[in-house]
């Protein structure tokens, strides 16, 4: 009998607006993705028609050899690919180190140098004045400018801590009766445990690096050398944007790639790595942004 | 039982005092964080005397230290100057934050909750995991999709005229009107998944006694949401409000910039763009710190405002 509780007409009508809600959400969030699939895997000037939804119409692949011979982007990729990994490794060892120190129940300057990093969180230069101090660094014009500055985040080393503290100190005891050191103590014992939270900011990094753009445009407007993947697709998407109302003219052109094929198969390969990774690796930042919660 | 005996001894020698004999013991912990001082005074504090230039008429040949001062006279031609049009850009940049704000969270609550009512792990799982992939996306692939999207060809505008709501193209980047809504369902497509998982997981940590007891009443689905879900959730809400109020006035950057062109510049253009063009395009520092010296002092003070508010009210606060 209590089973059949739930089927009453408010129960119905309330699962079918539900499952309506939850179609068009879908629909909404993954249309879009596979219609640039879709895209740039189609032929340039048959795209210019409209129309192509979520299959290509004239199969090519001209668009992603014509990608892939781009010097920018390829330089692009390299960099992405690099900062990706260098600023990953980097902000995750000094954040776990910031971490490590500041849960010590022992360490004198607790308090006061936990408030330090907590500042940083809510006050901050702002734009002009952290361009100044990065040019007189030399940090403009750099690759560096990717990785150094920011190297320790409050927000990292407050999840990180967090996770810390919940380990027993008990653990640290004993290995300092068994003679260890600290730096024994953070690689041997407390590192080993820290696995699952390591691996949630790792890719927390990893996919804030690779989807930034604004500091290659402000540090590194000037040195091609250092571009990244996603500034250069939106140098591409900006000049996509000015040319879309004269749609026309590209239609009447013999290339067989535009402006709009172009940008997909570009857009395809930047988000390629995330989309690849993702279902493997999606259990992870659900378990950071709990294990850290909003608290602090 | 022994070990947390142990643990409180630990936790009663907090405030210990600072002797040879313990900062020896630690040197290890006051070598890194001696380390950590110094970056993160040159990255993190450092930028901040850079406000000295708000106050200045900075030259870069001249320095921090050598240009003049010229007293609040940036903050006078900001604020009072027509031309420079700054409190335009001051309401874009709230308005647009509220009205993100404010969708994101409605957006986020009721997919949490409608997902929640979803029993079926086989069908609630793979719309949770696509639901939060937009978040992983640059705003320049998102951004791009958008335009894609709405574009006079795109499938926003097949569907307008395939329903009859428009008998001709919207062109829907080229009129102001739609701009603050664009920018609104950008971060709410991106968003909303990822937000939503907060939610979820104040929603799983309610009480399911509760739920039974209600039912056993004779509550129905909608009135166990009122009566417990929605209550089991506000603290949470309350502290996401408090975070994302005092981000307020940040969260106008990267959509704006990347969607807003000359047509729609009145209504898209916020005070970090603001910053963008008067700082770095054309070189005036000062007047560009003095607009960000103004968010931050507004940024600050509204955290400090509501975590106040918060605390009267005896919820979770921030700080």
């Amino acid at each position: 009998m209590r089973k059949h509780k739930h089927y009453t007409a408010e129960s119905i009508i309330f699962d079918i607006f539900i499952a309506i809600f939850m179609l068009a959400f879908i629909i909404i969030t993954v249309y879009p993705v596979i219609n640039t699939i879709a895209i740039s895997f189609n032929d340039g000037t048959d795209a210019v028609r409209g129309g192509i939804h979520l299959w290509p119409r004239k199969f090519s692949l001209r668009n992603f050899k014509t990608v892939l011979k781009m010097e920018d982007l390829l330089v692009g990729a390299k960099n992405s690919v690099l900062r990706t990994v260098l600023a990953t490794l980097s902000s995750l060892f000094a954040c776990a180190l910031l971490a490590f120190v500041l849960s010590r129940k022992r360490f004198l300057f607790k308090r006061g140098f936990s408030l330090f990093w907590v500042i940083t969180m809510y006050v901050n230069g702002g734009m002009i004045p952290t361009f100044v101090l990065y040019k007189s660094l030399g940090l403009t014009n750099s690759f560096w400018v990717y990785v150094v500055p920011g190297m320790v985040s409050a927000w990292n080393m407050l999840v990180l801590r967090t996770y810390m503290h919940g380990l027993p100190d008990s653990l640290e005891e004993s290995a300092q009766l068994d003679g260890a050191g600290y730096w024994t103590v953070f690689t041997k014992i407390i590192s080993p445990l820290c696995k699952p939270v390591y691996a949630t900011i790792a890719l927390f990094v990893a996919v804030y690096q690779w989807n930034s753009w604004f500091d290659s445009m402000l540090y590194n407007r000037l040195a091609d050398e250092h571009t990244t993947l996603q500034y250069e697709l939106m140098k591409l998407l900006s000049s996509v944007m000015q040319q879309s109302t004269s749609a026309e003219a590209a239609k009447n052109s013999a290339a067989t790639v535009t402006p709009v094929t172009i940008r997909a198969a570009a857009t395809v390969v930047t988000m390629l790595p995330i989309i690849c990774l993702y279902p493997f690796l999606q259990r992870y930042f659900v378990t950071g942004l709990t294990i850290g919660g909003v608290k602090e | 039982m022994a070990k947390e005996k142990k643990n409180k001894n630990v936790d009663e020698i907090k405030d210990r005092k600072i002797t040879w004999k313990e900062i020896k013991r630690q040197k290890a912990l006051l070598i890194i964080s001696f380390f950590m001082l110094v970056y993160g005074i040159v990255f993190y504090y450092l930028p901040l005397a850079g406000w000295l230039m708000a106050f200045q008429k900075y030259k870069p040949k001249l320095g921090i230290f050598g240009s003049k001062f010229v007293g609040l006279e940036n903050f006078k031609f900001l604020f009072m100057n027509k031309s420079v049009a700054f409190w335009p850009v001051v309401r874009n940049t709230f308005f647009m934050g509220l009205l993100n704000l404010v969708t994101q969270t409605v957006m986020a609550v009721l997919f949490a909750i409608l997902l929640n009512e979803i029993k079926a792990n086989v069908i609630k799982k793979p719309i949770q995991t696509i639901s939060y992939l937009p978040h992983f996306l640059s705003w320049i692939i998102v951004t791009g999709i958008l335009h894609d999207a709405l574009s006079n060809s795109g499938i926003v505008n097949e569907l307008l005229l395939k329903f009859g709501l428009t008998d001709r193209v919207i062109d829907f980047f080229a009129h102001p009107e739609y701009f603050w809504g664009i920018v609104a369902f950008a971060h709410c497509w991106k968003e909303t998944g990822w937000n939503a998982i907060i939610y979820l997981a104040a929603i799983t940590a309610i009480d399911p006694c509760l739920y039974e007891a209600a039912s056993i009443d004779g509550a129905g689905r909608l009135q166990k949401i009122k009566y417990i879900t929605l209550p089991g959730i506000k603290p949470t809400f309350m502290i996401l409000l408090l975070i994302n109020i005092g981000n307020l006035l940040n969260a106008g950057f990267e959509v704006q910039y990347l969607l807003g062109n000359g047509l729609v510049k009145k209504v898209s253009d916020t005070i970090d763009i603001f910053v963008l063009k008067w700082g770095i395009s054309q070189n005036d520092f000062s007047l560009g710190t003095a607009a960000g010296i103004f968010k931050s002092v507004i940024s600050i003070t509204l955290i400090l405002i509501f975590n106040n508010i918060a605390k009267r009210n005896g919820d979770e606060r921030l700080f």
